[in-house]
């Protein structure tokens, strides 16, 4: 045997174990999902026909999962860029103090590796309405009027939304942040010896150079949002996605068609829905970054 | 002169720090708030007061300690859970990175596509065709059915791959030359030379792990299989009302992170800034 | 080793596997709700002692994911042998053929006609087979705070007897910060909890409306009657402020701390708000209107798992006897506060300040033929909420309920 055979059959024997389990973790139940959409596929169902697209048009025609739909791309179209804007005007102003950018920066980063689960629950508290919420006991205090929060289909979304948001700054903040210290200071200064402003330096040099990043967040935050689950399941009353649907993502509803409504099938359509949202996204993503991500 | 200008620029940072601090206030506001409502009584709960006026840890005894619930448990589950995944990645990850960096051989680009490619697949998706897996093959109730999706990590490979190939080749063939089995290599010269990257994908996967929410609701059957978020979820759902214990069990999911966090927070930030968390 | 040796290991083996092979082991579900727990693990410490061979292990679920594991597992084979399933449940398990028949040697038509409440021997039986039997049933009433009471300037060991009484004391039993918000509820108002029962049972009827066609297949709350009572319900929300859905979290709670000065609930709250300390509350039969009385009656019923067989199955037929004996029935009165199935037990408590007003419930309850129980209270709830928070008239709201849920039913039966 050559060496180089040697070496390919080491590579081989390496590869073995983790490629068996990328094909039947990963790969082989996607395929498998696939396959199951256009069955009838239920739980308490002894037998599993062909139906064809009828999962489908069942789902499609549900507002309840239309409505779920709308509701995830609240989520994604309204937090997304939300977390951008504030996590760059906090990392810029991180950036500009001459001490203690490592323990603000440990403050905002603490939302985002604690549980979510716990941290929902903690936001559920303050939420409540008056007299227990702590949040409506400031505004009270303030003499400003209580708000409905959770309890209202209107204001809901926003509140499960504003959470998420409070999670994920944290994330984006650093990694402007790096990015931010990458830009090398003799750019700007030397803009400014030149007689830029601030301003002008901020918006023709730190901004453009930060575009990439912003992208890259853009895209991981919308994907984050648009699989928004644990905080709905855990903020809403009986993990319903309520009041009257209103908060309800569509990861949720995946969960409760499948675990119970037993209805197998009909969860696996509605997530080859949410499969392909992603996927767009996420194609968009490597259009973009195919530069960065050296393959 | 330096001295000076320093001073300077703090002054003119004063509006900054002092958007930040206000800002701080809001980001630890919630949890200030978790734990004073923990260190209260069912009557103090009601009571809007930061500062509880009989502070009690009766709940945290509660908790930790009566028969009643099942946290003492959990808090094991989620630990054998983080720390079993954790070991595997580690080294499953840094053999398949290590392998794809430094080795040649046919199909190398097309075995790393298709581990890179499993990163685009959402979990929402998986879980039910994993929980028919589970079922079918009588893994339910077993810490490997909340745990094996968990064992190699697409992203884990990726990271490891870029930190393999900073390593000199010439390292790896004096050792081939001073006859050492490829393993081996692996093991004594490779793993060494990576530890900080190891380091970072360990505290991450653990933090991950730790708090994952969706599989393990489906996965683990019984409350004695429960993980830590999924006990609290369920204990939320079942005490409705008995906020003062939510708060504490919140408080008590929350604190083994909050401790990793402030010892290895450079590792963290730093990772974050490499590249994200919860993907 | 000598002979001696081996002869006495192989004859240990031998009676070890003897041993082995005449115990039975039968495995019991339900849900997690500590009275009930405890009392089972007596119960079948009890059982074992009187049926050597006979080894029950109970295993508990929390009750918010009970009915998911329970659906995940039965298929799968891993089920338990016998199981406590609420009995808006028991239609999906029938039909898909998981629950088995029970021996008409032990639980015949007449057994069921003697010893059971009509509602109950009619909700366990699918044409004209009977598939599981309760221990204990429940019933609503109103509970009430007497130091509430007392503050508001009320008598505070009498409770409101109708629902134009209710609607007073509730509006008088409310109090409102500087701002105007609620912050002492005069009546709990969740739709989530008891409400959707109080409006679909008790509500619709007492409006002069009959919810369900006899065979519960059809629904037909929709009229002007039923879109009076949801007006009713709702007006006490929107227009008199005495309550609103999830207000300090839920009815329980806002009722445990003393935000909420009365409450409509069921029997199994007993144990629940005894555990409070300082909280002194009172129960009453339901409010009545124009004279009519009505309750809703639900129960938690135990089944035999389909594919039970040999000597589980008779072991497991033993246990269902047994934990639904009168005997098991009274110490489920006393230790959980659930009514007994048994009729004849009830004279005891006739007098008994707390159980007779849920008691004398029975003899007017009605019991809903759920067929899909969370569908069903979803649509209720999400009726409410369209008029309390999308201001939409009660009869389009009421309109929209029963469309939906009579698509719930003919989904059902269709398949």
């Amino acid at each position: 045997m050559t060496l180089s055979a040697k070496r390919s059959l080491t590579a081989y024997l390496f590869l073995a174990l983790p490629l068996v389990f990328f094909l039947c973790v990963r790969l082989g139940p996607m395929l498998y999902m696939f396959a199951m959409s256009f069955t009838d596929w239920g739980l308490l169902r002894k037998t599993v026909k062909f139906i064809g697209f009828d999962n489908y048009h069942a789902i499609f025609k549900d507002p309840v999962f239309l409505q779920a739909l709308g509701n995830t791309f609240r989520y994604a179209v309204f937090g997304a860029p939300l977390v951008i804007l504030l996590s760059l005007a906090i990392a810029l102003l991180l950036d500009s103090i001459p001490r203690g950018k490592g323990f603000f920066r440990l403050i905002y980063v603490l939302p985002y590796i604690t549980p979510v689960v716990a941290v929902s629950w903690v936001w559920r508290w303050m939420y409540q309405q008056p007299p227990l919420g702590v949040i409506n006991g400031i505004l009270g205090w303030l003499g400003l009027p209580a708000g409905e929060f959770l309890n209202s289909p209107t204001q809901a979304l926003p509140s499960i939304l504003a959470v998420n948001v409070w999670v994920e700054m944290g994330y984006c903040t650093t990694i402007f942040l790096a990015g931010l210290q990458t830009i090398p200071k003799e750019i700007s200064e030397a803009a400014k010896i030149d007689g830029a402003s601030d301003r002008q330096v901020l918006r023709r040099i730190t901004l453009p150079l930060l575009m990439p990043i912003t992208f890259f967040l853009m895209v991981m935050e919308g994907i984050q949002f648009l699989r928004i689950f644990t905080q709905v399941y855990n903020m809403s009353m009986q993990a319903m996605g309520g009041p009257l649907n209103s908060t309800k993502s569509a990861a949720l509803y995946i969960y409760q068609k499948a675990f119970t409504n037993f209805e197998m099938a009909r969860a696996a359509s509605a997530s080859v829905v949410l499969f392909v949202i992603i996927m767009a996204v996420t194609i968009l993503q490597i259009r973009f970054f195919d530069k960065r991500v050296n393959y | 002169m330096k001295h000076k200008n320093k001073g300077k620029m703090i002054v003119r940072a004063l509006p900054a720090y002092i958007i930040l601090a206000l800002l701080s206030v809001i980001m630890l506001f919630p949890f200030v708030w978790m734990i004073s409502s923990s260190l209260k009584d069912v009557t103090q709960i009601y009571q809007l007061k930061l500062f509880p006026e009989r502070p009690t840890l009766e709940n945290y005894r509660y908790i930790l300690f009566s028969t009643s619930t099942k946290f003492p448990q959990w808090f094991l589950n989620s630990l054998i859970v983080a720390v079993c995944t954790t070991a595997s990645v580690l080294f499953f990850d840094s053999l398949v990175g290590y392998t794809l960096a430094k080795f040649r051989f046919p199909g190398k680009k097309i075995i790393f596509l298709l581990i890179i490619s499993t990163l685009m697949i959402p979990t929402e998706m998986l879980v039910i065709p994993w929980y028919a897996m589970i079922r079918a093959l009588k893994w339910v109730n077993t810490y490997w059915a909340i745990m094996f999706p968990g064992m190699i990590s697409a992203f884990g490979v990726f990271l490891m791959r870029q930190f393999m190939s900073t390593i000199p080749d010439d390292l790896i063939d004096a050792a081939r030359v001073d006859g050492l089995g490829e393993l081996r290599i692996f093991i004594t010269v490779v793993l060494p030379l990576v530890a900080p990257a190891l380091a970072t994908l360990a505290i991450f996967n653990f933090i991950g792990n730790w708090n994952a929410f969706l599989w393990p609701l489906i996965a683990a059957s019984k409350p004695k299989m429960f993980t830590l978020p999924v006990g609290l979820a369920n204990f939320s759902g079942e005490a409705g009302s008995d906020w003062h214990y939510i708060m504490t069990g919140a408080a008590v999911a929350m604190a083994p992170l909050i401790l990793v966090f402030l010892v290895f927070q450079k590792q963290i930030v730093k990772g974050i800034a490499m590249t994200g968390l919860k993907g | 080793m000598t002979r001696r040796k081996v002869f006495f290991l192989v004859m240990s083996a031998v009676l070890i596997f003897a041993a082995s092979a005449q115990t039975v082991t039968i495995t019991y579900w339900q849900y997690y709700y500590e009275s009930k727990v405890k009392l089972m693990d007596e119960l079948i410490q009890k059982f074992e002692a009187a049926n050597p061979g006979i080894k029950v292990e109970q295993v508990t679920f929390p009750y918010e994911s009970y009915n998911q594991k329970v659906a995940a597992s039965i298929p799968a084979g891993e089920g338990p042998d016998v199981i406590n399933l609420f009995y808006g449940w028991l239609p999906t398990y029938v039909k898909a053929g998981y629950l088995a028949e029970l021996p008409a040697s032990e639980f015949s038509k007449d057994y069921f006609d003697k010893n059971f409440y009509p509602f109950v021997a009619e909700s366990v039986q699918f044409g004209g087979k009977y598939y599981s039997v309760p221990t204990a049933v429940r019933t609503l009433a109103l509970f009430w705070n007497k130091k509430l009471f007392k503050d508001a300037g009320y008598d505070p060991n009498t409770a409101p007897k109708t629902l134009e009484e209710l609607a007073a004391y509730a509006k008088k039993l409310s109090k409102y910060d500087a701002q105007g918000n609620l912050v002492v509820a005069g009546m709990a108002m969740q739709p989530t909890g008891q409400g959707h029962c109080w409006i679909r049972e008790v509500l619709f009827r007492q409006f002069g409306n009959v919810p369900y066609s006899a065979d519960g297949r059809k629904v037909t709350y929709a009229d002007a009657n039923g879109a009076a009572a949801l007006k009713w319900y709702t007006d006490l929300i929107t227009k008199d402020k005495v309550g609103y859905p999830n207000f300090a979290t839920d009815d329980v709670t806002a009722f445990k701390a003393g935000k909420a000065a009365m409450n409509i609930d069921g029997s199994f709250r007993i144990a629940t708000l005894n555990a409070v300390k300082d909280l002194d509350w009172g129960v009453a039969e339901l409010p009545t209107y124009k004279g009519i009385k009505s309750n809703y009656a639900s129960f938690w019923t135990h089944g035999i798992v389909a594919g039970t067989s040999g000597k589980k199955l008779e072991a497991s037929i033993k246990f269902l006897k047994y934990i639904t004996s009168p005997e098991v029935q009274q110490m489920w009165m006393e230790k959980v506060g659930e009514l007994p199935a048994n009729p004849a037990l009830s004279e005891k408590y006739k007098n008994d300040p707390v159980i007779a007003p849920f008691l004398k419930g029975l003899a007017y309850a009605h019991a809903t033929a759920y067929v899909d129980e969370a569908g069903q209270r979803t649509v209720m709830v999400d009726a409410v909420d369209e008029v309390i928070l999308k201001k939409v008239d009660p009869a389009v709201a009421l309109k929209n309920a029963a469309a939906k849920e009579q698509a719930l039913i003919d989904d059902f039966w269709k398949k």
